[in-house]
């Protein structure tokens, strides 16, 4: 099949506004998925992505529509995550594609976060054909949304197609939308192998799938390719395109298509998202622009939550970083929690992400420290430290200079937020850079923040203080000089090493308060009364008190059923299995939590 | 009361009307039903018999008391046929207020019956309203005086703490009034909302004192009891002196009990056994299937679990090799006031009782 009869495309869309059902819905109506066989929202595969409603990893699958000029054509559907987290996976995804399906809610009209990944896609020179979904809904108002996406973003959207996704209304428009707007791939065969790696994961059969988009050449069993970031060299043994459930071995891959290969590759982190696959035999001159080696942000330890899983941990971690080469850990020892792991993460969402994945897929109970981030520490005697773990602070005797990581943060929002937005940057030590008006009603803010500030809860943060319409994007900017001090909690007189935390010496009061209040809140009432403080060194700058259980009895008689009594005990004292034991304190994991929700 | 002793339990799942709170097994009464029953249970008991000796024998439930006089009796005696039962023995029957009346008190008695269990829960109208008893407090009064008629000295009555708005003055009420009634013992239980009762679905949960306050009514309680002279022998439990339940002291101190009916459960020669909560199967065996519900009974835990509900407490004595571990401990406990020991025992305060599951957890499990 010739080129002109492919398309690449994907789905930009805000959470909730259809953009997983629209993908169920064109699957239906190109066929490729019997509607017997439908799951809801087929794209997104894993349990987390359906409960959260949104798209961790890129997902890719090829689709055959005829349109109604009577020609059949490839669809390739390229799902993108939608997370500031994985926003360089947004754009090695994009970059994947020629054009994007902007959904938008009829009712609620254009969000935030929908627009970065629209500028993301006409930066990267998509076409984005604009489409008004859950026209269904009694409230909503497609002209309007119609002229509001003409207005913020640009582009004609009066006669974008009216669909609802859900009711399967007008979904043949969008599909003739794809054949006539979208362009269809150049790009010259016979040219040296040159294809973008957007997406990859571990299968235990075939080692490393890769997820490509070939921009020049071809690729087919056979041939051994070269991965040019790191020079690796692999044999073909498949390559072809994904079906929305199996992958289909089609022997050969040409310049414009979107497929896959496996290669007998073993480790996802010789496939790095961004990279470019080329042939070992006729090489192209040069990769393909805007590869990255995505580094990790935040750091946390992982503990399991009882001590003899640790084996289990480990395994789990293996696994998961088989198919999430952003993940890293090597492991650490804590005095409260025992033998964990040192964990790297893109940000707070990955780190949720993974943390749900351990417990869920691999059924284990694990407890989480305070996320950091890497502080570069320059010592008495000129050594440089970078401590990605509050533990080993050095003593801040020893210290000569420390410093802190910063970004630089754009965020965008409707101007009638702007004030609640400088505030909330303000109160995160943020320094304005400047202010643009997009249009009359939406704004775009400029600010250096420390990177410490934003891994907690930011974003969770700038959503409530606007209605949930900010968006936020962030890129590192570097170190500066900082006056940092580490704050230690304590249990009932011991310091718990785990809760430890670097601060800004300004907000270190603020913080042990309110740290000290989060505690109180999620440490249960226990047989003895809890004091916990938070204090600098030795000194303590806050402190509260969880008071002694009064009532924890088996009043009744229950007829001689002695065993009941003793099996409540039992089932009693598993419950608190979950909680750690530090001293006489038990302490569940909520409380390890907590610590890192402050904003609520 | 005997070591080598035995008690007899027997449980009747049979109630008039089910109680929104309770959980125990119990089906709706028919005289065709608590005829096989009885019947099954004369062939248990004719099974079990083997001449030990019996002091104690409870009728507990369901409502024991809507059986017949005569098919009590007929137990009663299958029992003294088959064991040998102590001229002593308590005979105890649990009775619903309700279902009772001078001359079935009167033949009761004259059947052997020497202790009387009455559910009342509460003198207050609204208390037990709430609760869907269908007994009034002026019910209860004659009730009571009908059964000292009838020959009864040892009367205890249920209580029920902890219930939503319920109030220091409606308890001490209460109180007041039986003690007027001069019954001799009183069991005073804090109310728990078991699952799937009709409590459980209808969100009575919610309407329950914080456990800060049913800790403060329960300290209460106690102290308005010994006020008149019930004194505390266990968590639950207050006795004028000499008025103990002898049966439930049983479990409690870890003695024989052999439990016969549907649900009922045993302690018996070294085993925890219980029999399935179903009338039908029950009535239908030769005789009742004994499940072992416990692993390692009579344990060393299991003991000190059931020592420390009582105001005996443990002896420290019989710690044995765990001695040391539990001793070191009882500082802090002590210092907080959940605990007193005079180095020979360790026994619960009455805020310890409170506290029970976490000081035996804390003490015994870990």
């Amino acid at each position: 099949m010739s080129n002109d009869k492919i398309r690449n495309f994907c789905i930009i869309a805000h959470i909730d506004h259809g953009k997983s059902t629209l993908a169920d819905r064109i699957l239906e109506k190109t066929d490729t998925v019997a509607v017997r066989d439908m799951e809801d929202q087929l794209l997104d595969n894993m349990d987390i992505e359906r409960e959260r409603g949104i798209t961790i990893k890129a997902r890719a699958v090829r689709l055959k529509y005829t349109a109604n000029d009577g020609e059949d054509y490839i669809f390739n559907l390229i799902d993108t995550p939608g997370h500031v987290d994985f926003n360089y996976e947004v754009s090695r995804s994009l970059a994947a594609c020629e054009g994007a399906i902007l959904v938008v809610d009829a009712s609620q009209g254009i969000e935030a976060q929908t627009l970065a990944n629209t500028y993301l896609a006409i930066e990267h020179d998509l076409e984005v054909v604009p489409v008004v979904n859950k026209i269904d809904l009694p409230s909503a108002d497609p002209d309007r949304v119609c002229s509001e996406v003409e207005n913020v973003i640009g582009i004609p959207a009066m006669d974008a197609p009216r669909i609802s996704a859900k009711m399967g209304i007008n979904i043949e428009q969008v599909l003739e939308r794809i054949v006539t707007d979208i362009p269809a791939p150049i790009g010259d065969t016979d040219k040296p192998l040159k294809a973008l790696i957007f997406d990859s994961y571990y299968d235990a059969y075939k080692g490393v799938i890769i997820y490509i988009r070939v921009k020049e050449g071809s690729v087919k069993v056979g041939d051994t390719i070269r991965l040019m970031s790191t020079g690796a060299e692999f044999d073909v043994v498949e390559a072809g395109y994904m079906n929305p459930s199996s992958l289909v071995n089609a022997g050969r891959l040409e310049a414009g298509e979107v497929g896959y290969i496996s290669a007998s590759i073993k480790s996802i982190g010789e496939t790095r998202v961004g990279d470019t696959v080329t042939l070992a035999e006729n090489p192209c001159d040069e990769p393909l622009p805007g590869y990255r080696k995505v580094n990790p942000m935040v750091y946390s330890g992982i503990y399991p939550a009882d001590g003899a899983k640790y084996g289990d941990l480990r395994d789990a971690l293996e696994k998961l970083q088989l198919n999430d080469a952003s993940l890293s850990f090597e492991p650490e020892t804590s005095i409260a929690l025992g033998f964990g792991f040192r964990c790297g993460f893109l940000g707070l969402l990955h780190m949720e992400i993974i943390q749900e994945r351990i417990e869920r897929e691999y059924n284990l109970d694990i407890i989480t420290t305070a996320p950091s981030v890497i502080y570069k520490v320059t010592l008495t005697n000129g050594e440089t430290k970078y401590i990605d773990n509050p533990s080993n602070y050095p003593d801040p005797a020893l210290i000569m200079t420390a410093e802190e990581p910063m970004v630089k943060a754009d965020i965008l929002a409707p101007s009638e937020f702007v004030g609640n937005i400088m505030e909330l940057c303000q109160d995160r030590r943020g320094i304005f850079k400047n202010m643009e008006y997009i249009d009359d009603t939406r704004v775009d803010l400029h600010y250096e923040l420390p990177l410490n500030e934003i891994v907690y809860d930011f974003f969770d943060a700038l959503k409530s203080r606007t209605k949930g319409y900010a968006s936020f994007d962030y890129e590192m900017l570097g170190y500066t000089p900082s006056k940092l001090v580490k704050l230690d909690i304590l249990l009932n007189g011991d310091v718990v090493d785990a809760l430890s935390f670097i601060v800004h010496n300004d907000k270190a009061y603020a913080r042990a308060r309110k740290i000290a209040e989060k505690l109180k809140d999620n440490i249960p009432r226990q047989l003895f009364e809890v004091p916990i403080q938070a204090a600098i060194g030795g000194k303590v700058i806050a402190r509260e008190t969880v008071k002694a259980m009064r009532k924890d009895v088996l009043a009744k008689c229950y007829g001689g059923d002695i065993t009941r009594k003793k099996k409540l005990l039992e089932k009693q004292k598993e419950g608190k299995k979950r909680m750690r034991q530090l001293g006489t304190v038990e302490v569940p994991q909520e409380a390890f939590m907590s610590v890192l929700k402050l904003d609520e | 009361m005997n070591e080598s002793s035995l008690g007899i339990y027997f449980h009747v799942p049979f109630c008039a009307k089910k109680c929104p709170y309770c959980d125990f097994y119990s089906v709706p009464f028919s005289k065709s039903l608590s005829s096989d029953y009885v019947d099954a249970v004369l062939r248990n008991v004719n099974h079990y018999g083997d001449n030990s000796f019996v002091d104690t024998i409870y009728f507990g439930g369901g409502t024991p008391s809507l059986l017949t006089v005569q098919q009590i009796e007929e137990i009663i005696n299958a029992v003294r046929e088959s064991f040998n039962v102590d001229k002593q023995a308590e005979i105890t029957i649990e009775a619903n207020p309700a279902a009772l009346n001078y001359e079935k008190l009167t033949a009761l008695y004259e059947a052997g019956i020497n202790r009387l269990s009455l559910g009342v829960q509460s003198m207050m109208e609204n208390e037990l309203k709430f609760l869907g008893r269908i007994h009034s407090p002026e019910k209860v009064r004659n009730i009571i005086h009908e059964a000292k008629m009838a020959g009864f000295s040892n009367i205890s009555c249920d209580l029920m703490i902890g219930l939503p708005n319920q109030t220091t003055k409606n308890i001490a009420h209460s109180i007041k009034c039986l003690s007027e009634m001069q019954v001799n013992h009183i069991s005073s239980y804090i109310l728990k909302i078991e699952n799937n009762t009709p409590f459980f679905f209808n969100g009575v949960s919610e309407m329950l004192p914080s456990d800060d306050d049913v800790s403060d009514i329960y300290l209460f309680m106690c102290d308005e009891l010994e006020k008149y002279g019930f004194m505390q022998y266990e968590i639950s439990n207050f006795a004028h002196e000499g008025f103990k339940s002898r049966h439930n002291s049983r479990y409690w101190k870890c003695l024989d009990y052999i439990g016969i009916g549907p649900a009922a459960h045993s302690g018996y020669k070294g085993r925890r056994f219980a029999v399935a909560g179903d009338v039908m199967k029950f009535i239908g065996e030769p005789f009742q299937t004994e499940v072992d519900t416990d692993t390692n009974p009579f344990s060393f835990e299991e003991k000190c679990m059931l020592s420390l509900r009582l105001t005996d407490g443990i002896d420290v004595n019989k710690l044995g090799i765990h001695k040391d571990k539990i001793m070191s401990k009882l500082p802090k406990l002590i210092e907080n006031g959940l605990i007193i020991s005079d180095g020979k025992k360790i026994v619960l305060t009455k805020k310890g009782f409170l506290m029970s599951n976490s000081i035996i957890e804390y003490l015994i499990f870990e």
